[in-house]
C-alpha cells in the first residue's frame, strides 16, 4: 500500500509526532512495507468470526464503592516538569 | 561466594546461617561492578539501597519474621516495572527523570518476601525490540559472546542472571520478551497465563498481552518466583482468582503418560538446523522418560506476527499517549503552545522503533482502516486461540522451539524491522492465545551459543509445563557461559 504525504502528516497529528522531513520519508517507507506484510491477513477468511479481545471470559468486576486512596496530590506532582499552586502547569490553552 | 549457585539454593544458604544477606548481596554487587562494562545490563544499580535493605531483611530473617525460600535473595527488576524511590525509565529519554512514588504489585510482593533489588535491568525502549538495542542507554551484550545480542526486550534481565550478576529477575513478555531472550541467554523464563500474575505497576506497552515473569537458571528458581508473584490483584481487574497455583508441587521428575504436541509448522523454513535439532531431541529425551510425543498441525503458525504487530501497535499507540510532558517525565525545552509542546516532547522523548510503532498503532486504528486492519486481527487472534484449544483438546503440553535462530550479532536487526519481527514466530502467538510458556536451554549450537525449548500449556496450566520443563532440566546439565567463569569473583 502507497503511503502519501497527506497520509504521513494525518498519522503524524494522531499519534502527536512531529517528524523532521528524512524521518517522515522512512516512515513512509515502513509503514508502507509493514502495511504490506500485514495485508497477509486477508488471505484468510473471517467471515462471521468475532472479534476477539479477552482470551477468556472476564466479566464486568464490580465491587463496592469505598474511597481507599488519599488525595494523593503530592506523590501525582511529583514528577510533574511544573507545577504551581498543587496544579500541574502547561501552556496557556487558550485566548 | 560461588555465583553460579541458584536462588533458592541461596535463600537456603542464608536461611541455615551459611552466608549473611549483607555478603550475598555485596558478592553480587561486585559482581555487577566487574562486568558491567562488558554487559550493560543494568541501567540503574542501586549499591548503597541494597546494602541498606540487605541489613533490614537479614533482621526480620533473624528475628522469624521472614521465613520464605527467596528471603534476603538479590534481584534484579526490569526498568518497565514502577519501583517506589527507584528510577524507572523504561530504557526511554521520555521516562529519563521519572522516579515513580508507588511499587508495582509483582515487585511488592517479592519485597514481602525478602528480595533485596540490586538494581534495574535494561531493555528495549518500551518493551518494543527483539534485541535490547533500541534502549536510550545502549544496547546490552549477550554474556555468551560479547558481539552478540542478549534478545529482548528483557535483555538486560536475561544477560544479569547468565553473567552471574543476579541469581534471578523480573522480566516482562508482550510477545515473546521473556522467553526468547532466556533462550538467547541459555537461562530459564516463564510468562505466565495472562491474568496470573497483576500488571499494576507495570508501564503498559500491548495492555491485552502482556505479562510479568521470572528469568533465573533452573525451573526450581522459576516456579519458587512465579508462586510469590502471582494472584489476583485488585488495582489490576483482568488479574484472576485462579487455581493451580502451587507450581513448586510440579517440580517432579515424572512425565508418564503426559502427552506433547510438536506443531509440524513450527519446523519449517526459516528454522535453524542445528536449532531443531536440538529441540528434537529433547523431545525424544521426555519420549525416553514416559510422555507419549506426537507431532501435528497447528495452522495459522504466518497469521501470528501480522496480526501480533497490529493489536500490539494499536494498543501502545493507545498507552504511550499519556507521555505527552504534562505530568511526569521528559518535557522539550522549548515551545510555542501546548500542542506544539506535546509533539516536539513526544518526538524528542521517543526513539525510532518506538515512533515506529505508535505511528503504525494510529494508522490501524483511525477511521477508515479500522475495520480493515484492527477488527481483522481481533478475528485472526480468534482463529488462534481456536487452533490451540484444538491441539489442546489432544495434548497437555505443545513443544517447540523458542525462535528460529540462537543469537544474532549486534547490529544486524534493526534496519530490517519485518525481519527482525520474524524472529518473533514462536512466541507471539502465546501472547495473542494468553497460554503460558516456558523457555529453558536445550543445548548449544556450533558457534557454543545457547539454543532454546519452549513448552507451552493451556490456561492457568503452568504446572504442567513447569513438570515437563523440569524433567527435561533433570536430563541436562547447566552450562556457564565462559565469560562468567573467567570473570567469577
Amino acid at each position: 500500500m502507497q503511503i502519501t504525504d497527506e497520509t504521513i502528516e494525518y498519522v503524524g497529528i494522531l499519534a502527536k509526532l512531529e517528524l523532521s522531513k528524512e524521518e517522515k520519508e522512512q516512515a513512509k517507507k515502513d509503514m508502507s512495507n509493514m502495511l504490506d506484510y500485514v495485508g497477509k491477513l486477508n488471505e484468510l477468511d473471517t467471515d462471521g468470526v468475532e472479534p476477539m479481545s479477552h482470551t477468556f471470559s472476564v466479566h464486568n468486576v464490580f465491587r463496592e464503592d469505598i474511597v481507599v486512596n488519599g488525595d494523593d496530590r503530592e506523590n501525582m506532582l511529583a514528577n510533574a516538569p511544573e507545577k504551581k499552586d498543587g496544579a500541574y502547569k502547561v501552556p496557556k490553552t487558550f485566548e | 561466594m560461588d555465583l553460579s549457585i541458584t536462588a533458592v539454593e541461596l535463600g537456603k544458604k542464608i536461611k541455615d546461617k551459611e552466608i549473611s544477606v549483607v555478603e550475598a548481596t555485596t558478592a553480587f554487587l561486585d559482581s555487577i561492578e566487574a562486568k558491567e562494562k562488558d554487559i550493560h545490563a543494568f541501567v540503574t544499580v542501586d549499591r548503597e539501597g541494597a546494602i541498606k535493605r540487605a541489613e533490614e531483611v537479614q533482621k526480620l530473617i533473624d528475628g522469624g519474621t521472614l521465613t520464605g525460600p527467596l528471603a534476603g535473595v538479590p534481584v534484579a527488576i526490569k526498568d518497565n516495572m514502577c519501583i517506589d524511590g527507584m528510577l524507572t525509565t523504561c530504557s526511554s529519554k521520555i521516562l529519563s527523570n521519572f522516579v515513580p512514588t508507588f511499587t508495582a504489585t509483582a515487585v511488592e510482593k517479592l519485597q514481602a518476601a525478602g528480595a533485596v533489588i540490586v538494581g534495574k535491568a535494561n531493555m528495549d525502549e518500551f518493551a518494543m525490540g527483539s534485541t535490547t538495542e533500541t534502549s536510550y542507554y545502549g544496547e546490552t551484550k549477550n554474556p555468551w559472546d560479547l558481539e552478540r545480542v542478549p534478545g529482548g526486550s528483557s535483555g538486560g534481565s536475561a544477560a544479569a542472571v547468565a553473567a552471574e550478576e543476579v541469581p534471578y529477575a523480573l522480566g516482562s513478555d508482550t510477545g515473546g520478551s521473556i522467553r526468547q531472550p532466556a533462550g538467547f541467554c541459555g537461562v530459564t523464563g516463564i510468562k505466565p497465563t495472562y491474568g496470573r500474575v497483576s500488571r499494576y505497576g507495570l508501564i503498559a506497552y500491548g495492555s491485552s498481552l502482556d505479562q510479568i515473569g521470572p528469568l533465573a537458571k533452573d525451573v526450581t528458581d522459576c516456579a519458587t518466583v512465579l508462586e510469590i508473584i502471582c494472584g489476583k490483584d485488585d488495582r489490576d481487574s483482568t488479574s484472576v482468582k485462579e487455581g493451580g497455583d502451587d507450581f513448586t508441587d510440579a517440580l517432579v521428575d515424572d512425565v508418564k503418560g503426559m502427552k506433547i504436541g510438536i506443531p509440524k509448522d513450527y519446523f519449517g523454513k526459516g528454522l535453524d538446523a542445528e536449532v531443531k535439532e536440538a529441540v528434537m531431541a529433547a523431545a525424544k529425551a521426555l519420549e525416553a522418560k514416559g510422555a507419549v510425543v506426537e507431532e501435528f498441525d497447528l495452522s495459522l503458525v504466518e497469521y501470528a506476527i501480522p496480526a501480533y504487530y497490529i493489536i500490539a501497535s494499536a494498543e501502545a499507540s493507545s498507552n504511550l499517549e499519556r507521555f505527552d510532558g504534562v505530568k511526569y517525565g521528559y518535557r522539550t525545552e522549548e515551545f510555542s503552545d501546548l500542542h506544539n509542546m506535546y509533539k516536539k516532547t513526544r518526538s524528542e522523548g521517543f526513539g525510532a522503533e518506538v515512533k515506529r510503532r505508535i505511528m503504525l498503532g494510529s494508522f490501524v486504528l483511525s477511521s477508515g482502516y479500522f475495520d480493515a486492519y484492527y477488527m481483522k486481527a481481533l478475528r485472526t487472534k480468534a482463529l488462534i486461540k481456536q487452533a490451540f484449544d484444538k491441539a489442546f483438546e489432544k495434548y497437555d503440553v505443545i513443544l517447540g522451539p523458542v525462535a528460529p535462530t540462537t543469537a544474532l550479532k549486534l547490529g544486524e536487526s534493526l534496519s530490517d524491522p519485518i525481519k527482525m519481527y520474524l524472529g518473533d514466530i514462536y512466541t507471539v502467538s502465546v501472547n495473542l492465545a494468553g497460554l503460558p510458556g516456558i523457555s529453558l536451554p536445550c543445548g548449544y549450537d556450533s558457534k557454543g551459543l545457547p539454543i532454546g525449548l519452549q513448552l507451552l500449556g493451556k490456561h492457568f496450566d503452568e504446572k504442567s509445563i513447569i513438570r515437563a520443563a523440569y524433567a527435561f532440566e533433570q536430563t541436562t546439565e547447566y552450562k556457564r557461559p565462559a565469560f562468567a567463569v573467567e570473570r567469577g569473583l
